[in-house]
């Protein structure tokens, strides 16, 4: 019953995009005539997309879209989203392309088109103090470790590794917890971890497990423009080749990722 | 045992209602877990409360003037503060400026972890309470009692210890009754500080399986029949403890 209600909801949501663009003209043409391509980016996810003092959007993902702008000749504009509007931003045209750290997931491609290759992908890891020497996810076997209440990969982190979920309600308790000592180690999502490794305030503290659960992020156009779209993942593609993403990440103070490296490989 | 907890897991396949605590082995030892939590975190703040409880209502009739401030500023901190508040003031404010030890995994952590502070704060929170319920009881006892008492040359202390509290006992058994099992209800908010009691289990629960409902209900019924059992307890007790002819 459940699962009917939402497929129908997601089939009507597909047929009314579709219906949508059908009508309108290619997006590329409308982009142009505008002069401005406009963007759905994320304000609120250091650093890949937040506000600087001044109130501008800046960060990795901004720069992605400002390389997208320079290639269509155009001007760029960043509409901050989130996630719970940033899809239905980009059904009712509102947006023309997101690049807004969503996961890639296969009932998400049924409402906007994912380009491939995947832009970005984050996972789980731990924030530790460095002295304590973590290197495998073994040795937080019988340790407390700071979560988040209701992240997915507690119970993957208590079950598999033994470790003992210490679960507060916010990241600010959680971090604050792990500063005060009472757990060895907080899980998060590297993505967040990253940026706080390079906070002078958490300088004792690193990354140290390699980083599991990782699910690739997708960048998204409006279902149906398929111009739009391989133009898209050509670029994607180019920004793996060059390394334009290494770059940017080096640039914004995050250390390379796996997934970038690998596809940095990948392309050459 | 099997069986039962099989047909659990059946009842979901059929019908939708999903109980993991009883099917699934993990979810059913951290139920398990959180309920002897729950209980074991109740039963120390039960006993400690009181014996703030009964040692405050004494000081509170000392000569000294400074015991009795002290005893009054006592209260009115934990009376007119929530207790949310004062178990996050313990676990992160005293709690990291408190001294640290050497612990198993060779790091420094605090000195008390989450379920001490709360088992502390909470004991405090209702003593503080106790210590005005007791207070009413002592002044319900006649004073004519106390004279004769006086008379008869017991000293203060036995006054109080075999007279006056066993008397006011039986006074402040209601209002004692109502201030526990509000402190049994209380006892769930150490899941602020990661108290793994019982709300906070089921909340671990039902963000893996997405089934809030069924443990909603589940932690409804269960904290129902819980405090229904030291309510129980409690009238017995006021039942046995009544003496013919008195209150």
């Amino acid at each position: 019953m459940k699962f009917n209600t939402i497929r129908t909801l997601a089939m009507t949501l597909a047929v009314s995009a579709l219906s949508v663009t059908a009508v309108s003209a290619d997006i590329l043409d409308t982009i142009k005539e505008r002069g401005k391509l406009i963007v759905g980016v994320k304000a609120d996810y250091k650093p890949y997309g937040y506000l600087d003092t001044s109130g501008a959007i800046i960060g990795i993902e901004p720069d992605l879209a400002t390389d997208v702008a320079n290639r269509l000749g155009v001007d760029v504009e960043f509409v901050p989203v989130v996630s719970s509007n940033r899809m239905q931003f980009l059904e009712q045209g509102k947006i023309d392309l997101m690049i807004a750290t969503m996961t890639d997931k296969p009932d998400r491609r049924k409402v906007v088109k994912i380009i491939d290759p995947n832009y970005y992908s984050s996972g789980t890891n731990v924030l530790s103090l460095k002295s304590l020497g973590l290197a495998s996810w073994d040795d937080l076997k019988g340790k407390p470790v700071c979560g988040i209440q209701g992240a997915f990969y507690n119970k993957a982190t208590s079950q598999t590794y033994g470790a003992e979920i210490v679960a507060f309600k916010g990241t600010a308790e959680a971090y604050s917890a792990l500063k005060a000592g009472n757990c060895a180690a907080f899980v998060y999502d590297d993505s967040a971890i990253v940026a706080k490794t390079n906070d002078p305030e958490w300088a004792d503290y690193e990354m140290p497990l390699p980083t599991i659960d990782d699910a690739p992020w997708g960048l998204a156009v409006p279902l149906g423009e398929d111009a739009f779209a391989d133009l898209m993942s050509e670029m994607i593609t180019e920004w793996h080749k060059s390394g334009r993403i290494l770059e940017l990440e080096t640039k914004w103070g995050v250390a390379n990722t796996p997934f970038a490296k690998a596809m940095n490989e990948k392309f050459q | 045992m099997e069986f039962i907890f099989e047909w659990f897991r059946v009842l979901y396949d059929e019908t939708g209602i999903n109980l993991p605590f009883l099917y699934d082995s993990y979810d059913r030892n951290r139920m398990v877990n959180g309920f002897l939590t729950t209980i074991w975190l109740s039963v120390v703040c039960l006993f400690f409360s009181i014996i703030i409880g009964v040692i405050g209502a004494w000081l509170q009739g000392s000569a000294f003037t400074w015991t009795r401030r002290i005893v009054n500023g006592y209260i009115q901190v934990f009376r007119n503060t929530p207790p949310l508040v004062q178990l996050y003031f313990f676990y992160f404010a005293i709690g990291t400026i408190l001294p640290k030890v050497e612990n198993d995994w060779g790091g420094q952590s605090p000195i008390l972890g989450s379920f001490a502070w709360a088992a502390i704060s909470l004991s405090f929170f209702a003593g503080a309470f106790n210590v005005e319920i007791f207070r009413s009881g002592i002044e319900a006892v006649p004073k004519s009692t106390v004279e004769a008492a006086e008379a008869l040359g017991f000293s203060k202390i036995q006054i109080y210890k075999d007279i006056t509290l066993p008397l006011a006992f039986r006074v402040v058994l209601p209002a004692l009754n109502n201030n526990l099992v509000n402190l049994v209800k209380t006892t769930t908010l150490a899941y602020a500080i990661a108290v793994p009691e019982m709300l906070y289990e089921a909340n671990q629960i039902w963000s893996d399986n997405v089934n809030v409902t069924e443990m909603m209900l589940f932690m409804l019924l269960a904290y129902f029949f819980l405090v229904g059992i030291l309510v129980g307890g409690m009238n017995r007790w006021e039942r046995a403890m009544k003496i013919p002819g008195y209150g």
